[in-house]
């Protein structure tokens, strides 16, 4: 573009009415501003939100330690001890889930053999210190029951 | 190309192969990876479960590698659509049967099957129909069994024939019905059974008290040395955040092959025991209180500094470290004393020759090349699970004889050729009747000796020695403890050297030939070097009651030969400091300090096996609690002490120091003149059976619940019972000198006559005397 048009377009002001022509366009739209809390953004379906750990119908966890999640998750925010209970199968003691490790990534759902660790659509938590990140079996499983 | 030598092509690379080898040994020397279950090194060829078919040219079907002998000329193709092809079906075959439980499998992550399913299998299967499932075996506290895993290779059969020498498993029905297992329910038994874990190529058996608390990967792995016997076997301890969760072997030709025993394998169970000793402890007003290290030292260095050089009594285990020796023996001589010894269970002292002082480098292969083992006083098989190991491996390369004396006719699974059972007087006396039938024997003095106590028994047996062409002269733990244990040692000596044969002297302990050679007795120095003013051997130091006592790593009421001369002599002591990584009750009687000290898999050193390898080891894991390496302690103690030439900056230093010290010229310890006696007295007989050696296996609990655990009990064969009028069922009063007991009496017919077999180490029997000699049993 040569500089004579150049400036006889900043003469004439063209850019900035196209921007105010944009400006006018949206201002006639339907506006897209979510009311939260009262409404929700639409949420994909494969949408990777909290953890939970699921139980069988019959109440038993499906958890059986077998560490793959652990060794998958790239942000290392997994730690499992696992232990032969009573009845001689497999279970954890321990699965904690660093939530400020986290990344989403969706590898240990992916990863498990018996669907137990999943990513809900759930979004709606926070934390006011660092420690009520650091979520343990007891409260995943607490919320896989929640939502189940 | 010699005649033996022939040449054969594999992937279009030319290969060299000796005559009469296997298809996959020569491809696995070039690394040409042949997939295969059943395929062990050290294991017979079964060829059964038919993963390693591979293609030969000119045969009309794939053939096994494993199974097959190269031929000159043959061309072979490993990776041939054909071969390709052979290993995908036969993949599949495999996996019908195979339950998809790797997530919860402990072989998950290192399991033969999964990787082989992935580089050889393919992703989809044709079998839709039910997959069959087997009851798992009960096989006792080591091993875990999954049966349905199972893919019937039968390496853990084949081991048991082999290697164990014991058929414990087994193979029933055929094809689809075939199942593993113990013939009759019960568990397996064999000191070596660990390894069945180990090559079993699947999760069918796994290690039971490792069971589902790691997996496979996360696993930190570093090497180290076993210390519970002479072989030194190499291992591999893995940790995780550390924590041992278990021991596994390293391969070494020369020294463990690719075995252990169970007792190097699960020892590692005992570190977390409750009786650690994890803080230093001082005793004030007979009251223990915890201490910091600076104070306990300071107690420890004041009292010792207090004491006339002559009257500290040092004593440490033969399984601690070079290095560990090394400083002890420095801080004993630099006080001025010499009173210093490791030989625990040694029951005679009357000459200086004896196990641990000579290095045999040629023990290993000797007994893998033998064509006769003379076995004097020495239950091998459970004793050095591992030399016995090698025995059997002569036994089945080209057979042997076995002459066996004895005072118990112990199960070895190889019938002996000729066995001479009786107390260890008797044994000498059998030992000088071989002796002297020996060709050129008629010059050798041996005291005592009547031309007619040999016998045509002591002459079949000389002739049968006479007539090999290896003959290995084994002196084992029974002989060491013996009370004439400097006779027997020198009949054997002669034997060997009448014979042309190897002598193996064995004892207890991993590192005897560490201790002489740093210097931990009490008449040598670092190098082996005569020590001008000997002090007291291990059995005087409690005998004359000094007045102070420096222990290190021992519980002298389970270690020592006379276990209670060592406890009295304990409790009358001024001071007693313990090094230790274990605490007992009796301990705390009779301690005044107590230092904490690193166990194995928790300190670096180096330890001499019975070849005279010096294996050098690294620490896998922290010491538990305040406990340090025994090294470090004496380091500071020496420090405290102010004794010169204790600035070791570091462990190398040390090291280098024990290296250095060996330059001297070692003076050989002579044999004395054998001595017979006759004796018609009752006798104990002792060994620290195969689970009581040392602190860490007397405290892992899935040892004690084996079938080798000896109880303590008085064992008595039924005519020496009946000459004893002992009742049935009724305990009886055992006696020697000032100490006596009330045990349960068991018949034992392995037992000769004359003899009662007291075992020493395990708990119950710490109250009695000496290892061996004379006893009173009688009914209560």
């Amino acid at each position: 573009m040569s500089a004579a048009v150049k400036y006889l377009r900043s003469l004439l002001m063209l850019e900035l009415l196209a921007g105010l022509a944009l400006t006018l366009k949206h201002f006639f739209k339907p506006n897209i501003t979510v009311q939260f809390p009262e409404e929700q953004t639409p949420m994909s379906n494969r949408f990777r939100g909290l953890h939970a750990l699921r139980r069988y119908a019959n109440g038993e966890e499906r958890c059986i330690a077998c560490k793959l999640c652990e060794a998958v998750c790239p942000a290392l925010a997994i730690t499992i001890d696992s232990e032969e209970r009573d009845d001689g199968t497999r279970r954890a003691t321990r699965y904690d889930i660093d939530l400020s490790k986290c990344i989403y990534c969706g590898f240990c759902e992916e990863v498990c053999p018996v669907d137990s660790i999943v990513m809900t659509r759930h979004i709606n938590y926070h934390a006011e210190e660092r420690s009520e990140l650091l979520f343990d079996k007891a409260k995943l499983l607490a919320h896989g029951d929640a939502l189940e | 190309m010699s005649d033996d030598t022939l040449q054969i092509e594999v992937n279009g690379q030319t290969l060299e192969a000796r005559k009469g080898q296997r298809l996959i040994e020569v491809t696995d020397a070039a690394g040409i990876t042949v997939p295969r279950f059943c395929y062990h090194h050290k294991l017979p060829i079964a060829a059964n479960c038919r993963m390693c078919l591979v293609d030969v040219e000119k045969i009309p079907k794939p053939v096994p590698a494993c199974a097959t002998t190269v031929m000159d000329g043959m061309v072979v193709h490993t990776q041939s659509e054909r071969a390709l092809n052979a290993q995908r079906a036969v993949m599949e075959f495999l996996l019908i049967n195979h339950p998809l439980d790797c997530p919860v499998c402990d072989e998950g992550g290192e399991c033969d099957l999964q990787d082989t399913a992935l580089g050889f299998g393919q992703s989809e299967s044709a079998y839709v129909e039910n997959k069959r499932t087997v009851a798992s075996k009960d096989l006792g506290g080591l091993i875990a069994t999954e049966m349905t895993r199972c893919i019937h290779c039968t390496r853990c059969v084949r081991f048991g024939e082999e290697i164990g020498g014991i058929q414990e498993m087994g193979g029933t029905g055929r094809g689809e019905d075939m199942r593993i297992g113990t013939y009759v329910e019960r568990s397996v038994e064999s000191e070596l059974s660990g390894n069945m874990i180990d090559i079993c190529p699947v999760g069918a058996l796994t290690s039971k008290p490792f069971r589902f608390t790691a997996r496979s990967w996360e696993l930190k792995r570093q090497p180290s040395v076993a210390p519970h016997d002479c072989i030194g076997s190499n291992v591999e301890v893995h940790s995780v955040n550390g924590k041992v969760k278990r021991v596994v072997p390293i391969e070494n030709e020369a020294v463990n092959e690719v075995w252990i025993s169970d007792r190097d394998r699960f020892s590692y169970l005992a570190l977390g025991h409750q009786d650690r000793l994890q803080n230093p402890e001082i005793k004030e007003n007979g009251s223990w209180r915890q201490a910091t290290w600076e104070e306990a030292l300071s107690a420890a260095a004041e009292g010792l500094k207090q004491t006339a050089a002559d009257q500290l009594g040092v004593l440490a285990s033969p399984s601690q470290t070079n290095e560990d020796y090394f400083l002890l023996q420095q801080l004993v001589r630099g006080l001025g004393g010499n009173n210093i010894d490791h030989r625990l269970r040694q029951g005679d002292f009357s000459s200086n020759a004896g196990a641990g002082g000579q290095v045999n480098i040629n023990a290993i292969t000797a007994l893998q090349a033998t064509d006769l083992v003379v076995l004097v006083g020495s239950n091998l098989r459970k004793d050095q699970p591992l030399l016995w190991v090698r025995v059997r491996n002569a036994l089945r390369d080209h057979g042997i004889k076995l002459v066996v004396i004895n005072p118990k006719n112990y199960d070895l699974t190889i019938k002996a050729d000729a066995t001479f059972i009786g107390s260890p007087v008797q044994m000498a006396n059998d030992l000088a009747g071989i002796v002297k039938s020996l060709p050129d024997s008629a010059a050798l003095s041996i005291e005592g000796w009547q031309d007619s106590m040999a016998t045509d028994i002591h002459r079949q047996a000389a002739e049968l020695i006479s007539s090999a062409e290896k003959p290995v002269v084994v002196v084992g733990n029974q002989a060491y403890s013996s009370d004439n244990y400097a006779s027997l040692n020198s009949l054997a000596a002669m034997l060997a050297t009448q014979a042309g044969a190897e002598l193996i002297e064995l004892s207890y302990g991993a590192n005897s030939h560490g201790a002489f050679q740093a210097g931990a007795v009490a008449h040598g120095l670092p190098g082996g070097a005569e020590a001008s003013q000997p002090g007291l051997n291990a059995s005087a130091m409690f005998e004359q009651k000094l007045s102070s006592y420096l222990l290190l790593g021992i519980e002298p009421e389970h270690d020592c030969w006379n276990s209670s001369a060592a406890i009295n002599a304990l409790l009358a002591a001024d001071q007693v400091v313990v090094m230790n990584a274990f605490v007992t009750d009796t301990m705390r009687d009779y301690a005044d300090v107590l230092l904490p000290v690193a166990a194995f898999t928790e300190q670096s050193g180096s330890m001499v096996n019975l070849i005279g390898d010096m294996q050098r080891f690294r620490a896998n894991v922290k010491p538990l609690g305040e406990a340090r390496p025994a090294w470090k302690v004496l380091r500071v103690l020496g420090n405290h002490l102010e004794l010169d030439g204790f600035e070791y900056a570091d462990l190398k230093q040390v090291t280098e120091a024990f290296v250095k010290a060996q330059e001297v010229t070692a003076s050989v310890a002579t044999h004395i003149v054998p001595r017979l006696s006759e004796s018609q007295q009752l006798t104990r007989v002792a060994d620290a059976p195969i689970y009581a050696i040392d602190s860490l296996t007397r405290r892992t609990a899935p040892l004690q619940e084996r079938a080798d655990s000896v109880k303590a009990a008085v064992y008595i064969n039924q005519a020496t019972a009946t000459a004893q009028k002992l009742e049935a069922g009724k305990p009886v009063t055992v006696s020697q000198g000032k100490s006596s007991l009330s045990l349960d009496w068991v018949v034992d017919d392995l037992l000769s006559d004359q003899v009662v077999y007291i075992p020493a180490g395990v708990v119950g029997t710490e109250a009695l005397g000496s290892m061996v000699g004379p006893v009173t049993v009688t009914g209560s």
